[in-house]
């Protein structure tokens, strides 16, 4: 298996070279218009029909690693050092993406996937798609490039055949390990295709907007993928590194966070290229930051630049990837020079208190806090080149720089909808502001009745109920102006047709599904704010528990059952048994862990948790007390957590409903197709046919 | 004037009673420090959320921490003496000295100078606007009233 594996990445990597240059061939000769002994079309479907075939051979060495991994065969060093016998199946799948070699086949397969869909739908603009396919083969060239030659996954391992591997990292045995790195992935990868077709429209001086809508869905269903893989990793965090929290500002999360906020900046910016024609410059260069920020944030967690506890190894794959960027960058600089005349604006922002403004505002701001995440990533490199010693940015310096940005996005978020294309009048502004500013000042006194103080920033260096209280009146405000702007719409309607206004705001929303998409996910976003400010109010204790001894804290007391100790092939456990009781009734029974995992002979912790809509009772087994022998159990009680998860739900649902096309653009594609229907009718009567 | 003078006094005390309402007491102080430092066995985790078992660390310097609380050492001597002792790494964000300072103050200055240049940016557009001629009023078309009619939505 691992030297079919080997073989099918070779050919992977001939068949991509391949559409890559003849590829870029065809188009040469399509663009000059001197024709080789082969047609230039004839040429280009070549190029195509071999990267539907890399897909098939990229493929082809995933089952291979896969294989060899279910059927134990360490004589595959990746196998070795990342799966053993006593692995579950859905793990040993996962040891797919465990390690360097194996993610980035995942990267190359993926790859190969949107690639191959992108080709098989390539009539959609027959020439577009030729550019963007042979773009998105020099991207594969250079993954398989890797997989053949820096970082191969089917290397054999040294010496005899080992018994049993050496097993999968314990913080990668939890399901959503399972799920998390593919949708991450997904997104990364995704963000490749709108690059490709941005590129690809440039270099052939594209006419209108059509590769935007061309590549809408993608940019949204990655942007989705992203945005899932982003959360998945916070609820793993939440779940499974036990410190009581789900975004450390970590490295590689903060890798993750940056091409997903310039995404979004770019999702709102083509708005404004679509209805007026305006930021085209802007949004080329949103898409190339966005697709060269998921190849940094590859390399940021490869290349050893910065220290991460998700980071793979240390190894050299970090000068490929810099070597990488750097040709990304030039080829988007040139063609980007030579094209520029191409991407002048039709209109220009006629106000500063207008729909555009505000878009250009989110864009501005989405940025700063993108370069912000940036800035803090990589000042610890900076700080040791200038100043000779490393610092660390973590935690606090985000908390400081970064959510105030995020806060500021948030208000934007309210107030962009009620502003009117080109301008608003203040006759408008006043008319549209004041629901959503009494609902702001209405909950801020609420906010603040309910022991929320946000002057003790003044008095204390915890800023926590400052934001809070900020978040949630600015979660009011959004939440009234999105609320509102259903409300009008469906008032319209239902008074034109008599309809009740549930059934008015779903046909109001089926009407233009993108913008009351958009919305449900913009309250989406006020949920998640929601759910992280919560953090504020987080409460900890940790102590040791005895047979029969409690804990008490917020309104639950903790009291221990029994504590004990178990073990089976893959680990050894110990774990304690607590009633959790609330107003001296039962409502539940946790049971946190400690795993030691027997083939890494390393330790993971298994978190207990119960979670409600006001707070998570969120439990870890601390360890034990080798004196006494008793568990030290340590207890978080951290509110409004599952706000953020429900948040999470409530955007894949507003995405979901962007996605679907308007009921008056259905309607008249199937009134199309059943007049071509008809029409074709008529034509084999005609012929006399039956 | 001695009324006002005693307005003003009462005013000073207020001032003063609303800024140290709340000031940290020990175990606020002890969470607050555990949370500016990070834990040095490599794990990358806050001080006092590190949590992995056997940490060869963070039990020390947490009880260090305790230690120079009680001692009555104010908080920016705590964070300077741990700094010397586990070298700049141990804070968790820079401190505002030196070069340090540059980490805190380019991030939000980037933003104030972008918002600034597209307030500048839009405002020249519409001057420019303004000063070119007027076009003639649009006659009757009715696919623009249709678009119109598309992009309200109703």
């Amino acid at each position: 298996m691992p030297t079919f594996g080997s073989f099918a990445l070779l050919l992977a990597l001939a068949l991509s070279g391949y559409t890559l240059l003849a590829g870029a061939i065809a188009l040469r000769q399509l663009a000059t218009g001197v024709r080789g002994r082969v047609s230039p079309e004839r040429l280009a479907e070549t190029a195509r029909r071999a990267g539907v075939g890399s897909f098939v051979a990229t493929t082809a060495a995933a089952f291979a690693l896969v294989w060899a991994a279910f059927n134990n065969d360490f004589s595959v060093a990746y196998i070795l050092h990342h799966s053993n016998r006593a692995l579950p199946g859905p793990y040993k799948f996962a040891a797919l993406w465990s390690g360097q070699e194996g993610s980035l086949l995942l990267w190359a397969w993926l790859l190969s996937i949107y690639g191959f869909v992108l080709r098989l739908r390539h009539r959609v603009d027959v020439k577009l798609t030729a550019y963007a396919s042979t773009i998105l083969a020099g991207i594969q060239v250079f993954f398989l490039l890797l997989l053949n030659f820096a970082a191969t996954p089917f290397s054999l391992a040294s010496g005899p055949v080992a018994q049993d591997g050496f097993g999968l990292n314990p913080l990668l045995q939890y399901p959503e390990m399972v799920i998390h790195p593919p949708m991450l992935y997904l997104g990364y990868v995704g963000f490749a295709v709108p690059f490709a077709f941005a590129l690809g429209a440039l270099m052939m001086r594209y006419p209108g907007e059509k590769w935007i809508h061309i590549t809408r869905r993608w940019t949204m269903v990655t942007w989705l993928f992203l945005t899932c893989g982003i959360f998945l990793g916070a609820h793993w965090a939440y779940s499974v590194l036990g410190w009581g929290g789900y975004w450390g500002w970590d490295p590689v999360e903060n890798a993750s966070l940056m091409p997903w906020l310039t995404g979004t900046a770019f999702l709102h910016s083509v708005m404004m290229q679509e209805k007026r024609g305006m930021m085209k410059s802007w949004n080329v260069w949103l898409i190339f930051s966005t697709f060269l920020l998921a190849i940094f944030g590859t390399l940021l967690t490869r290349s050893g630049l910065v220290s991460s506890v998700h980071a793979f190894a240390q190894s050299s794959i970090g000068t490929w990837f810099w070597t990488f960027l750097v040709i990304v960058l030039s080829v988007c600089l040139f063609t980007f020079i030579l094209q520029r005349d191409h991407l002048k604006a039709e209109n220009k922002i006629e106000s500063l208190v207008s729909r555009e403004s505000s878009f250009l505002f989110n864009n501005l701001v989405l940025l700063a806090a993108c370069f912000t995440v940036l800035w803090g990533t990589l000042f610890p490199v900076l700080s040791e080149y200038i100043q000779g010693n490393k610092v660390t940015v973590g935690a606090p310096f985000y908390n400081r720089v970064a959510v105030p940005i995020g806060l500021f996005l948030l208000f934007l978020t309210g107030i962009g909808p009620l502003l009117a294309w080109r301008s608003s009048s203040f006759k408008s502004i006043r008319k549209n502001f004041v629901l959503p500013s009494i609902a702001g000042i209405v909950t801020a006194i609420v906010v603040i009745a309910c022991g929320v103080h946000p002057w003790e920033i003044f008095t204390t260096s915890d800023q926590g109920s400052f934001y809070s209280f900020i978040a949630f009146t600015l979660a009011a405000v959004v939440v009234t102006a999105v609320g509102s702007e259903f409300l009008r719409g469906a008032g319209v309607i239902a008074r034109h047709t008599g309809q009740n206004l549930f059934a008015s705001i779903v046909q109001l929303t089926r009407r233009n599904t993108r913008r009351y998409g958009g919305y449900i996910v913009h309250f989406g976003v006020v949920v998640i704010f929601i759910g992280i400010a919560g953090s504020a109010f987080n409460q900890s204790k940790e102590e040791e528990l005895g047979f029969r001894q409690s804990v008490n804290i917020g309104p639950y007391r903790l009291e221990c059952q029994s504590y004990s100790q178990d073990s089976n092939a893959n680990y050894d456990t110990e774990y304690a048994l607590l009633d959790v009781y609330r107003g001296g009734r039962k409502v539940t029974q946790l049971a946190p862990e400690k795993r030691f995992y027997t083939a890494s002979q390393q330790p993971s912790t298994i978190v207990a948790n119960h979670s409600t809509l006001a707070w998570d009772l969120y439990v870890i087994y601390a360890g034990k007390n080798p004196d006494t022998g008793q568990p030290i159990i340590k207890v978080f009680l951290n509110p409004l957590v599952a706000w953020i998860w429900i948040g999470v739900g409530i955007v894949v649902l507003g995405t979901g409903v962007a996605l679907v096309p308007n009921m008056t653009a259905a309607l008249a594609a199937s009134r199309n197709r059943a007049t071509a229907l008809a029409a074709s009718a008529e034509t084999v009567a005609a012929r006399g046919g039956d | 004037m001695s009324k006002i003078s005693h307005v003003g006094r009462l005013i000073a005390v207020a001032v003063v009673a609303f800024l140290t309402m709340g000031s940290a007491s020990t175990a606020v102080r002890y969470n607050d420090l555990g949370h500016k430092m990070m834990c040095v066995c490599g794990c990358n985790e806050i001080l006092i959320e590190c949590n992995h078992l056997g940490c060869p660390d963070s039990d020390r310097m947490l009880g260090e921490l305790r230690a120079s609380i009680a001692g009555g050492s104010g908080d920016d001597a705590i964070l300077t003496a741990f700094q010397d002792k586990y070298g700049p790494t141990v804070l968790a964000a820079p401190m505002l000295t030196k070069f340090n300072i540059v980490a805190w103050i380019v991030p939000p200055a980037m933003l104030i100078l972008g918002i600034a240049a597209t307030v500048v940016l839009v405002r020249r557009w519409r001057l420019r606007a303004a000063a070119a001629p007027s076009a003639p009023p649009a006659p009757y078309f009715p696919a623009m009233r249709e678009r119109i009619r598309r992009e309200t939505e109703l």
